[in-house]
């Protein structure tokens, strides 16, 4: 049995260990996603907002002074 | 008044946009070395540590569950204490510090629950036991999820952080009572092998490992909570100057 084989095998207890392990990244990796996604859709969001703002400023133009 | 007491710098610290930028440097650092000393661990764990001589190889599973368990107690002490300060001094950022916390920490409890029945399966016989440790980590789990869902349920998010916040501090109590479950019954889970303040019962080449993995998963956790805390405050303080002012600067981001 190769080095590599033997490590997979874990003494017997690969279908033990392994699920283990990957448990723990699958969990970690999804925490670190789920914030990653939630900060693109604030941001789009806000700059969304930030638009719309500015367009509104655009089309009311502060009161022209009066015309005699 | 709180400001004769509090130093000047942990006060400036509370403001969001301090906070902002402060968790913006040390994030990407506390990620780095989380994943530096998670590798050195795991290195150490599966290809260095000998097979024990009565668990054989299954025992590796001990270099993340007993970091997880420890993390899972830990982030809910943060949480009670930030909840404690939210509710009492009514300051933004321990309410942002404590919801935040609450998913980190089920992550990692709910990595100590799956991880420990893989173990006890091919050492107890048996993935599930309704013994004092087991039973009060799962209570452990509930209290998380309650919490985050009682914050979700209000429409005003500081509001929902108060109410999440008293239940959080009501769990505190179960903290000690996971971690000394093993010392006050009798249960099918091992007793501890790692103590601070005497000898561990555990081989050098086996606890290095084991501490190195605990200290990754200590700034994973404050890498996480920057990340999030960050994203929260820029949610919460929508329509601030200096939110404008960072969604503008990070447009191509």
């Amino acid at each position: 049995m190769s080095a590599l084989q033997h490590f997979l095998a874990m003494g017997g207890y690969a279908a033990y260990v392994w699920p283990a392990y990957a448990v723990f990244f699958i969990v970690l990796i999804a925490d670190s996603l789920a914030p990653a996604l939630r900060r693109r859709r604030v941001l789009r969001e806000l700059r969304a907002r930030l638009a719309r703002q500015s367009a509104r400023q655009q089309r009311q133009p502060p009161p022209a002074t009066p015309s005699a | 008044m709180m400001s004769d007491w509090i130093p000047l710098w942990l006060h400036k610290l509370g403001s969001p946009p301090t906070f902002y930028r402060f968790a913006g440097t040390l994030q990407p650092w506390a990620l780095t070395l989380a994943l530096l000393l998670g590798a050195i661990a795991l290195y150490g764990g599966l290809l260095l540590a000998p097979a024990d001589y009565q668990q054989g190889d299954a025992y590796r599973i001990i270099f993340i569950h007993v970091p997880s368990a420890w993390m899972s107690m830990f982030i809910y002490a943060v949480m009670g204490v930030a909840s404690f300060v939210a509710l009492v001094w009514r300051i933004k950022l321990a309410e942002v510090v404590a919801m935040q916390s609450a998913p980190i920490g089920a992550a990692f409890t709910f990595i100590t629950l799956v991880t420990g029945s893989l173990w006890g399966k091919p050492m107890w016989g048996t993935w599930w036991t309704w013994d004092a440790r087991l039973t009060s980590e799962l209570v452990l789990l509930f209290l998380y999820l309650g919490v985050i869902g009682l914050y979700h349920a209000f429409e005003d998010r500081r509001q929902g952080a108060r109410a999440a916040g008293f239940l959080a501090i009501i769990g505190v109590i179960n903290v000690p009572i996971v971690h000394f479950s093993v010392n006050w019954w009798n249960t099918l889970h091992q007793g501890s092998t790692v103590n601070v303040f005497g000898q561990s019962k555990m081989a050098w080449d086996m606890l290095w490992p084991l501490l190195t993995m605990t200290l990754a998963t200590k700034f994973y956790y404050a890498a996480s909570l920057f990340r999030r805390a960050r994203t929260d405050l820029l949610d919460m303080e929508g329509g601030k100057d200096w939110v404008r002012k960072t969604a503008e600067d990070e447009a191509d981001r």
